[in-house]
């Protein structure tokens, strides 16, 4: 109670206030409900991946399943060519899948969020120059930028790093456009105008005033920002590019590609992986549009 | 079709040509092209610095067999590179083959990398364009239709497919296609086709075998279009001007067509100039997947060397097309908008 009466408490009261009636607004939205359910799943999966699975099932040479067995009850996702469990291989490979994408997305929302409020606060030379750099970014396209970056990365960094770099320093610029257009209706704002006159530095301002501002934006924007990570790191690692010690649902199919699982048409070897890969996707894409109609309230008063 | 979809809503007479011839001013057109120049340069100094500056030994990086090539040839490449010159002097070197043309000789194939890249970007442009033409008349026909009969079962069932859609990288939904496919003998699962220019048995057999990889395509483009399409029809719906026309009698179909579209067509034709750009590299997991002898399969092989001067002269002509393709949509756009017209 008493704590409410100093501001800090009162900011806090109120951002606990705000999340709240967020999530009961949250709770309705069936689309955003599935998307959360799903991702839950495979949160789940991913988290207790040694309690579902031994990993020794991922050693090429101590794999003792039968050699392309079509789905059965001992192995309800089917074996691959080496007589691995594909239902090990999944749940292990959610880890390396999440993780990649989490991390990149990490990467890529601190680079959006940092370029897009300096660039939206400082009017001059500097701003300009990084909104320029935005716009590049924006323009080279994605998958060709990550490949040649991912070609020419030092080798004697882990691949699965080099992979989480890559995929993060190629996907920041859309954060970063989306922030400076918020910071400049921010910028306007009376308590900003307050604070200078205050004498705030800039970095008072951007850090105390902005950024808490744009913050909501950037969270809706990451869960979208998310899916991009894992479908690049899955395009990544289908076309070779990935950590080859380590399994994700990317290696995996890039595994069956390679592995003839066309003329042999065993579909177990890339269905569960790829469909995976596509219900996490849609996961964290129903959640993001969910989070976007909560928070844009021109599409609220429409649906 | 949009041409004329977009032309009607003008007012009758010459005076709507005349405004339309004066969308935009010299100066705007140099100052864009300006500032795609600018991007382009941008794209070069990365091009150079990334394949050159890299940490480390480059000459390893470019070696066919990487960390493993023999110390003779390491020298040997290093001195192809000029590496022993200060940078500035090997970026002007480079900067000067590249104004004559010259993106070095591809290590794998033994030959100018632009003849290489001029020898696989027609079945490129083939498959991309004919998947985005396809994904651009069946997307803006979905998403017209479920924007304006919003919420209705058309509507629901074509949005959440094309969401779900949206979430399957094409090469997946290809993979799954072709082992799907491959007992039935009913596509062609492997590459193998006959030069299209030659006859006509020839041109069909290079029309079944795009069927799969086209309709790949066009599903993911079919999803994205038709979203951008319907929220820019759910956008018009209530607008005052589809109220009047309604107040006049108009069939409810004619007020979609003559009136709501047009409007609503303006962000789905950006999009549309803007993938246009992408297509040239958007294709690269497809035809990977499909062995469809095009940049992006070129693009796989190129890694798997690596073949690096394939791979730098790749990037350059993918960021190019974006870039240029840019330009033309933002040169466009005053022209089917009035409202961006000058001011």
């Amino acid at each position: 109670m008493s704590e409410t009466l100093t501001p800090r408490g009162i900011v806090r009261a109120r951002r606990r206030a705000a999340l709240a009636a967020f999530w009961r607004t949250f709770r309705r939205d069936r689309e955003g409900m599935t998307g959360l359910v799903l991702l839950a799943l495979f949160a789940f999966v991913a988290l207790a991946a040694p309690l579902l699975a031994d990993e020794s099932g991922l050693s090429l040479t101590r794999a003792t399943g039968p050699v392309l067995a079509e789905p059965s009850f001992e192995y309800p996702f089917g074996t691959d060519k080496y007589g691995r469990s594909v239902l090990t291989l999944v749940i292990w490979g959610s880890r390396i899948s999440l993780l990649v994408g989490l991390a990149a997305t990490l990467i890529s929302m601190v680079i959006g969020t940092v370029v897009g409020i300096a660039s939206g606060h400082f009017r001059g030379v500097a701003g300009g120059a990084l909104n320029r750099l935005t716009e590049w970014f924006l323009v080279i396209p994605f998958l060709p930028l990550a490949i040649v970056l991912a070609t020419v990365f030092p080798p004697d960094v882990p691949k699965i790093v080099a992979v989480i770099i890559v995929i993060g320093v190629t996907s920041w610029s859309g954060t970063a456009r989306l922030v400076r257009a918020q910071v400049f209706s921010i910028e306007e704002r009376p308590y900003l105008e307050r604070a200078r006159a205050l004498g705030a530095g800039h970095w008072q301002q951007m850090s105390r005033h902005v950024l808490p501002n744009v913050m909501p934006l950037v969270l809706a924007n990451t869960t979208l920002t998310v899916s991009i990570a894992i479908l690049a790191e899955t395009t990544l690692s289908f076309l070779g590019l990935g950590d080859p010690l380590r399994i994700s649902w990317g290696r995996i199919l890039d595994n069956a590609y390679s592995g003839a699982v066309i003329s042999t048409g065993s579909w177990w070897w890339v269905f569960f992986p790829g469909a995976s890969v596509v219900l996490v996707v849609l996961g964290f894409n129903l959640c993001g549009r969910a989070i976007e109609r909560i928070l844009d309230p021109r599409i609220k008063s429409r649906v | 079709m949009t041409a004329t979809a977009i032309k009607r809503p003008g007012t009758p007479g010459g005076g709507a040509r005349e405004r339309r011839l004066r969308a935009i001013s010299p100066l705007q057109v140099l100052r864009k092209t300006l500032t795609a120049l600018g991007t382009l340069a941008f794209v070069v100094v990365v091009n150079f610095f990334l394949f050159r500056v890299i940490p480390g030994s480059p000459e390893k990086a470019f070696a066919p067999r990487g960390r493993n090539a023999d110390a003779e040839r390491l020298a040997q490449i290093r001195r192809d590179l000029g590496l022993g010159l200060p940078w500035h002097e090997q970026f002007w070197s480079y900067l000067k083959s590249l104004v004559r043309g010259n993106l070095g000789d591809s290590w794998g194939q033994h030959r100018p990398v632009v003849s290489v890249i001029a020898d696989y970007v027609w079945p490129t442009v083939l498959l991309s364009g004919t998947a985005l033409v396809l994904a651009a008349g069946i997307g803006m026909w979905l998403g017209a239709r479920s924007g304006w009969r919003h919420g209705t079962r058309f509507d629901k069932l074509a949005s959440s497919s094309a969401v779900t859609l949206y979430s399957v990288p094409e090469w997946l939904l290809g993979l799954v296609l072709m082992v799907a496919l491959s007992g039935s003998g009913l596509f062609p699962v492997d590459g193998g086709m006959v030069d299209p220019r030659s006859t006509l048995p020839a041109a069909i057999d290079v029309a079944w075998h795009m069927v799969l990889p086209c309709f790949c395509l066009a599903v993911v483009y079919i999803a994205e279009y038709s979203l951008i399409m319907r929220s820019s029809m759910l956008d018009e719906r209530y607008a005052d001007y589809l109220t009047t026309a309604r107040a006049k009698g108009l069939r409810d179909d004619t007020v979609m067509r003559r009136h709501a579209l047009p409007n609503a067509l303006l962000p789905f034709t950006t999009l549309f100039f803007l993938s246009i750009g992408f297509v040239v590299s958007g294709a690269i997991t497809v035809e990977t997947v499909f062995s469809w002898p095009g940049l992006g399969r070129l693009t796989y092989d190129a890694l798997r060397g690596p073949d690096i001067p394939l791979l730098q002269g790749l990037f350059l002509v993918f960021s190019a097309a974006v870039i240029v393709m840019n330009l033309f949509a933002d040169l466009l756009y005053p022209f089917i908008d009035p409202r961006v017209r000058r001011s």
